[in-house]
Order: C-alpha cells, then sequence, then structure tokens
C-alpha cells in the first residue's frame, strides 16, 4: 500500500524507518505546507517496505512518500 | 369472476413486483423489495400510492417499474418515487415517467420533501419516442427537481445503478446516500467506455458509491447496507422542515457529551500544530447531534447538521489535523452547497474558522481555486439565515472571509482567547517584509531578530487590539462558547432578510 502526500509542501519529517511497523492511524510523515504542520497517516497497518522520499524534498499531491506491505 | 375478486388478485399481482428470480438475484446482492424499503422508510407504510394499475395491460409491467406516493416520516408528510428492479431492472417507460413527474408535481403542490429511491438501469429504449424526447419525457423530471430546489428538501437513496441520464436524479437533490457495492452512477458504463473511447475500467473505479462519495463529491453519504441508507434519511429529515416558507422543528436540549480535556487543553498554543476539530464540535452541540454530510470527500473542512440547544445549526468547521484545514477546489465546493442547502431551509450556520488560507501552488491554480473560492464567499455572502462566525485559533487571509468573517454580515464574529487574525501569519509576514533585511544580516543575529519581528508582529494582530477596533463582536471564554452560541441564536431567530433584489446573480461556478 501506497501512503500518499496529501497535499503539496515539503517532507518535514519522516517517523518510519524502512523495516518498521506501523498500525493503521499512526503518522508516517509530517509535511510542512501553508506554514502549518501536515500529519500523514496511514489508511492501514504494514511494514514499511521502502521510503520514497527525504526529509527536505518538495512533494505534490499524490507523490508517494512511502509503500508499505 | 366477481368483480372485486378481480380487483384482489391484480392488486395482489402488481404488488409482488417482477418475476420471482429478480427477487433472488436481488435479495443476493443484499437489496431489499421496493415496497420493503418503502415500509422501513415511513414511519407506518405508503398511505397514498397513485397509478399503481400504471401499464397493467402489460403483464410484465407491474406498476411500470415505480412505485409513487405520500407517506410520513418522523410524523410529517413525503412524497416519495420508488424504483422497482424486480420489473426489467427498474427501467423507465413512458408511463414510469409520467409517474415520477406526477408525484414531483403533487411536492411541489402540497409543498413536501420529495425522497426518490433509485434503482433503475435506465431508458428503456424500446419506448424512447414516448418517454425520453417530449415535453412530459425524462427531461421534464429534471427541469421539475432543478424548480423545486430549495422549495423542498430533496433527497436520492441510491440502491442500484443510476446510468447515464438517470445519474442527474442525484445530481439535482440536495443529498445523496449510496449505498456501497450496489450503488452506482455514471454517464457511460465502463461496456460504454472501452466501445466509445477504449478506455478499460471497473465500475467501482468509475461510477462506484466509494468513489463518488471520496473523489468526485457526487455523492454526499457512504452506506454500508440499504437499512443503513434509509435510517440516514430518516435522521436527516429531521432537521429540515418541510419546505422553505417553514422553520425546521425544535428538539429537547440536550447537553453535549462530556469530555475530559476542555476546551482549553484541547486547542495547541502553537498555531501550527494540528488538532482534531470534531472535538471541539462534539463539546458545543447536543450529545448525538451530529450528521455529516461529506465526510469522505474533502476532509480539511467539516460539514454537517447538528443540533445546539435542540435547535438545527449547520456546522461549517476547518479540520486542521487534515491538509492544515487548509481550503482547496473541492473543500470549497462542499461548503458551497452545504450552505445553500441551510440557507434554503433557514437552518442558521456556525462557522469554526481555523484557517491558514486557502491553498496555494500550481496545482489548485490550474484546477481554477479562485473561482471554486468565490463560489465558497458567493454562497455564504447570500446566506441569510442567522450566522454566527467563530475563530477559533487562526483565520488568514482569503480564509478569514471564507468562513464568514466580519466584512460578509455574520451576525456576530466571536473569537476565542487563542484567535489570530491577519492577511497572513507571523512566519510568512515576517519573511514577506524582511526577507532582504535578513538576507543582509550576519547569521548569528537572524533568529534575534526574526524573533523579535515575530513578537512585535504577533502584538500587532493581539485579539484585544482586533476587539477594541470592534473587529469581532467578543472574546469568549471557550467553555463557555456553547453557552453563548445558544443565546446569541436565540436571539438571531426573528431574522428576516433579503440579500437584495434581483433577478439572480451571476454565480462564480
Amino acid at each position: 500500500m501506497e501512503i500518499k502526500a496529501s497535499m503539496a509542501g515539503n517532507v518535514w519529517k519522516m517517523n518510519v524507518a524502512e523495516g518498521a511497523e506501523v498500525n493503521e492511524g499512526d503518522d508516517v510523515a509530517i509535511l510542512e505546507s501553508m506554514k502549518m504542520e501536515i500529519p500523514i497517516p496511514a489508511e492501514k497497518g504494514g511494514k514499511v517496505k521502502e521510503i520514497k522520499v527525504a526529509e527536505g524534498d518538495f512533494v505534490n499531491e499524490g507523490d508517494v512518500l512511502a509503500v508499505l506491505e | 369472476m366477481a368483480m372485486d375478486q378481480r380487483l384482489k388478485e391484480a392488486e395482489e399481482k402488481i404488488a409482488s413486483g417482477g418475476l420471482e428470480k429478480y427477487h433472488e438475484k436481488n435479495k443476493e446482492k443484499g437489496k431489499m423489495f421496493v415496497r420493503e424499503r418503502l415500509e422501513q422508510l415511513f414511519d407506518d407504510n405508503i398511505d397514498v400510492e397513485d397509478a399503481f394499475f400504471a401499464n397493467n395491460q402489460d403483464e410484465g409491467l407491474p406498476a411500470d417499474g415505480v412505485v409513487t406516493g405520500i407517506g410520513r416520516i418522523n410524523g410529517e408528510k413525503v412524497c416519495v418515487m420508488a424504483n422497482d428492479s424486480t420489473v426489467k431492472a427498474g427501467s423507465w417507460g413512458a408511463r414510469t415517467v409520467e409517474k415520477i413527474i406526477r408525484i414531483q408535481e403533487t411536492a411541489l403542490k402540497l409543498e413536501l420533501p420529495m425522497l426518490y429511491l433509485v434503482d433503475s438501469a435506465g431508458a428503456r429504449i424500446t419506448d424512447q419516442v414516448e418517454m425520453f424526447p417530449n415535453r412530459r419525457g425524462a427531461g421534464r423530471i429534471f427541469h421539475n427537481q432543478i424548480k423545486m430546489s430549495g422549495r423542498v428538501p430533496q433527497i436520492c437513496l441510491l440502491f442500484g445503478p443510476s446510468a447515464a441520464g438517470g445519474a442527474y436524479i442525484p445530481a439535482f437533490c440536495d443529498i445523496v446516500v449510496m449505498v456501497d457495492k450496489n450503488a452506482s452512477m455514471y454517464l457511460g458504463s465502463p461496456r460504454m467506455a472501452e466501445k466509445v473511447i477504449g478506455e478499460k475500467v471497473t465500475l467501482e473505479e468509475m461510477g462506484g458509491a466509494n468513489m463518488h462519495c471520496s473523489v468526485s463529491g457526487c455523492g454526499d453519504v457512504l452506506a454500508e447496507s440499504e437499512e443503513e441508507a434509509i435510517r440516514f434519511a430518516r435522521k436527516y429529515l429531521s432537521y429540515f422542515p418541510s419546505n422553505f416558507r417553514q422553520k425546521p422543528g425544535v428538539k429537547d436540549s440536550v447537553d453535549p457529551a462530556s469530555f475530559e480535556k476542555s476546551i482549553n487543553e484541547l486547542i495547541p498554543e502553537n498555531q501550527n500544530a494540528p488538532f482534531d476539530m470534531y472535538q471541539l464540535v462534539d463539546r458545543l452541540i447536543d450529545e448525538d447531534s451530529f450528521l455529516e454530510i461529506k465526510k469522505k470527500f474533502a476532509p480539511e473542512l467539516i460539514t454537517g447538521l447538528a443540533r445546539i440547544g435542540g435547535k438545527s445549526v449547520g456546522v461549517i468547521a476547518n479540520q486542521p489535523r487534515a491538509k492544515g484545514g487548509v481550503l482547496f477546489p473541492d473543500s470549497a465546493d462542499k461548503a458551497a452547497k452545504f450552505m445553500q442547502l441551510c440557507d434554503a431551509f433557514n437552518i442558521p450556520l456556525l462557522f469554526l474558522a481555523d484557517i491558514p488560507g486557502f491553498m496555494i501552488g500550481t496545482r489548485v491554480e490550474q484546477a481554477g481555486i479562485i473561482r471554486h473560492g468565490a463560489k465558497m464567499l458567493a454562497a455564504m455572502s447570500e446566506a441569510t439565515v442567522p450566522k454566527i462566525s467563530v475563530i477559533v485559533r487562526k483565520a488568514y487571509g482569503a480564509g478569514l472571509y471564507a468562513m464568514a468573517g466580519p466584512a460578509f454580515e455574520p451576525d456576530a464574529c466571536l473569537a476565542l482567547p487563542s484567535a489570530q487574525i491577519a492577511v497572513m501569519g507571523p512566519e510568512a509576514a515576517v519573511n514577506a517584509v524582511y526577507a532582504n533585511k535578513i538576507a543582509e544580516l550576519p547569521e548569528e543575529e537572524r533568529p534575534a531578530f526574526t524573533k523579535e519581528k515575530h513578537e512585535e508582529y504577533k502584538e500587532n494582530i493581539d485579539i484585544y487590539r482586533l476587539a477594541s477596533e470592534m473587529v469581532i463582536d467578543d472574546i469568549v471564554q471557550p467553555d463557555n462558547l456553547r453557552n453563548e452560541l445558544m443565546t446569541r441564536f436565540d436571539m438571531y431567530e426573528s431574522k428576516n432578510t433579503v440579500f437584495t433584489e434581483r433577478k439572480h446573480g451571476v454565480y462564480p461556478v
């Protein structure tokens, strides 16, 4: 399952590393956009297979931040 | 055969709908027979049914595939049309269309809400000349809906497909409830899409209930089952009057649910940190009175019906937990329709503002955020029901305007002590004004300079200063907000204004 950016902004924090287990509703990443912290929660739980972005990257709405399995 | 026996037999036959195998098929999909649906929908059952014998000369088309009539919900009269999908898949023939048109005319004449229980494959191609193009062809159904809009509530419960032209019935309703898995809406079926434009796509992806309730916004409420959809409709109507001339009914006031955290403890001091706006809503409204609309669509803005002190209120609240509570084209659309709905039926509006502004960037500019935002402002401006705007934490830029800021004639603009009102937030403002200056400074001096300017800026927009300038009408203790709202809505009840005289505005859409 892909975790996608809900809106355009900068990746402020990645809260998880590859291999980590996340539960449904856990904030996988926090974006910074419009001077706001934008939490990106996991819609379902799973193990982080891949992190697709680095902190500080610009992401557009819909860009994949991480992949869960 | 005795005459009464003939009538009895005919009645039984028609009331049983289509062939048994179609009943079985429906059951497998979790679909009820149309007459069962109506029994659940109404307090009792349908009280008055017309054209029950429509098309009875054709054995295979009992009632011509649609039930129309009047019954009672929560004790109030409502008109209904309900497709029977056991009869030629609920398709529309000439008499089906005439029946629908007649019940709409009845709803208009009696000024009663109109419910559409849709489960139909669309036009009967074999009958097209009789049911499609003429003055009382299917187009008249939509023309009537448009005429009825804002006069009487119109509700669509979508139990099955609503295809091609039929998809416009939900489109012209105030609200569309879709049953997950079974309900769908599309202009061209997946089969047609493949034939005509070469696209291979599933029905769920292109016209499914989940898609429409979360992506397109054509659906408002996703129901797990038909029973749930019917319960929703009954509850929804309890917030509304029967027509635009009346006010919504009043129930007994119920205290909000009790919570450990007070409103003060709920709202983070840091303006940029997220918090869950639902928690504030729950602390202001009567317990269990929230009926959310478009929950899965544009979640950065919450819209829902509620009761405060037993009286109906439409709540429009920014949700900092989703997309920072920033307004997007979809959230502006969502707000515009919801405000029109409430205003049409005399339901006062409560705005809870915690908004950094409208979204910026290429994506949203190309999506026309300016005109979508304008649509929201127009709908909010034109609403003449009592309007109270509460600045919960921040209202920056056009966000203040969109959330019924002082210039848009709210009956009151209130602020919590945590509120900030400004063209933009401190960080953005200091950057805008002092970017060059900051760049010239030696690096070690920058943080202190920026901090000083932030403080100056915050003082400049201090909420007491804005209260002194009478920008806001009052600063309210958070834990007294519910009482304040109850009192004010009560005081504003006699409001009866016309926005302006004209034929109609030229709306930004």
